[in-house]
């Protein structure tokens, strides 16, 4: 209820900025949603979300699961950590814009160029929030499984992984809604398709109704995803935890 | 300095630490340990009796085998090991019955009916840890280290902070299931009355660091043991430490 509200509050406060700032600034939500629907019916809308789209989870994919290993590796080896830790400072610290165009000088205008760049931007936070979860591992737990000699993979899947999950479930969190932002830029920069393509385009043309239509889409995509998949994936896997009754 | 390799097929539990010392924060060696021998025989019940923070639990991890940095050797009976630390130690994020099924994938359903039937626990099988009191996660770790069918049964004071009238029932529990299901058991404890109705062989320990300070076999079965006999070896071995 209250959540509905604040969304009220969210357009009610659009539609006057709308109107202070004439249709030209700041096209109102009906303009937009009008923009959205024509191309939708195109078939364009679709094609570029889907691109976009692709390029998400290919890019987060890669850097979860290289983050992952990477950061149970420096959670638990004393001297991986100190190997890496640099490596991740300047990582950590590198501009996303330098990544990306450096990507495309090296590796040409191509598909593979941009989701690596996208990748890259995203592993270390990746690797610093599960090397958080994985420093926080409970040893009880681990010499419980060691004297009753559970075979490794039981052990990781059972004993391990739930106790990173939490830790998992943020750098999920804060990935998707970086490495979207991201994408954009890599298709704005070098992409022939997909939604930073045409808010690219549409910036040629100052045309602020398209630029907000494809925006607002490709939003609701992500928060359709965080709450049909990230939402009940993080609560089945903390239903064992007690509730208030 | 680790020297615990398992020797043949031998049934015994042979453990000789020679000395075990921790390093402090300081950088100062403290001896844990000297000295530390005893076998124990397949099936045998051993109970070490000593006051708290004397080692004993250092030494169960070392027998146990988490623990190699030490100076000696322990040979363990080849098999399963099954461990009841101080805590129940359980996985909070599965229910009682998963928490043993991935220890013990092979235990068949009517063994774990029955044990879940003798530690009264059939009623909390789809429980989670968290929702289950101190003295229930108590008997699901107890259910698990028996699942196993071990050859080697360790007992970290399994049943300290329960009330006593519990502590008494969970007592009786175990004694039933170690006679059913010999395990070569060694049992840490600073309950006499404990180590007393449940060994066969009586350690008595001195302060840190821990040494034996007396060995003492109790030949007359633990289901045969009334409340005069308890009395009765208290006393002696009250007599074998004076200073207590």
């Amino acid at each position: 209820m209250l959540r509905l509200l604040s969304l009220a509050l969210f357009f009610a406060t659009w539609l006057i900025g709308s109107a202070l700032a004439g249709e030209q600034m700041l096209p109102g939500p009906l303009a937009v949603v009008d923009a959205i629907v024509t191309e939708a019916r195109s078939g364009a809308l679709f094609i570029h979300l889907g691109a976009t789209f692709a390029r998400v989870l290919l890019a987060f994919a890669l850097a979860m699961t290289l983050g992952t290993a990477l950061g149970i590796l420096m959670g638990r080896v004393p001297t991986a950590d100190r190997l890496g830790d640099p490596w991740l400072l300047i990582l950590l610290n590198l501009p996303a814009l330098v990544v990306v165009v450096l990507a495309y000088i090296w590796g040409g205008l191509t598909e593979t160029a941009a989701i690596a760049a996208v990748a890259v931007n995203k592993l270390p936070t990746a690797i610093v929030t599960v090397r958080e979860g994985a420093r926080a591992l409970d040893p009880t737990l681990d010499e419980m499984a060691r004297v009753f000699a559970m075979p490794r993979w039981r052990a990781f899947r059972h004993v391990v992984l739930p106790q990173l999950l939490p830790y998992l479930a943020a750098a999920a969190r804060s990935g998707l809604s970086l490495v979207w932002k991201i994408v954009l830029v890599v298709e704005l920069l070098g992409r022939p398709n997909g939604v930073g393509f045409e808010i690219g385009i549409a910036f040629q043309l100052f045309d602020v109704t398209r630029i907000l239509a494809y925006a607002l889409s490709f939003t609701a995509v992500v928060l359709a995803i965080e709450t049909f998949l990230v939402q009940p994936l993080e609560r089945r896997a903390s239903r064992w935890r007690l509730r208030p009754a | 300095m680790n020297d615990a390799r398992p020797v043949g097929d031998s049934d015994l539990l042979d453990v000789r630490i020679v000395r075990k010392a921790f390093r402090s924060a300081a950088g100062e060696r403290a001896d844990v340990l000297s000295d530390v021998a005893f076998t124990l025989a397949h099936g045998e019940v051993g109970a070490f009796v000593g006051p708290s923070g004397c080692g004993k639990t250092t030494m169960l991890r070392i027998v146990a085998g988490l623990d190699h940095d030490f100076d000696g050797a322990v040979a363990r009976p080849s098999g399963a090991i099954g461990m009841v630390f101080q805590e129940p130690r359980l996985l909070p994020w599965r229910t009682v019955e998963e928490n043993i099924r991935l220890i013990a994938p092979a235990v068949d359903a009517a063994t774990l009916a029955s044990l879940f039937d003798t530690l009264g626990l059939s009623a909390h099988r789809a429980h989670f840890p968290g929702e289950l009191s101190l003295g229930l996660a108590r008997r699901v770790a107890l259910a698990r280290a028996f699942a196993v069918a071990p050859r080697l049964l360790v007992l970290d004071e399994p049943f300290t902070s329960l009330d006593a009238p519990l502590a008494a029932r969970l007592r009786d529990e175990l004694a039933l299931l170690v006679d059913r299901r010999p395990a070569t058991t060694l049992l840490v404890t600073h309950d006499l009355d404990e180590a007393v109705r449940l060994a066969d062989r009586l350690f008595l320990l001195s302060a840190r660091p821990a040494r034996i300070l007396a060995t003492m076999p109790i030949a007359q079965p633990r289901a045969a043991r009334g409340a005069e006999d308890i009395a009765a070896l208290k006393a002696a071995i009250a007599q074998q430490q004076p200073q207590r």
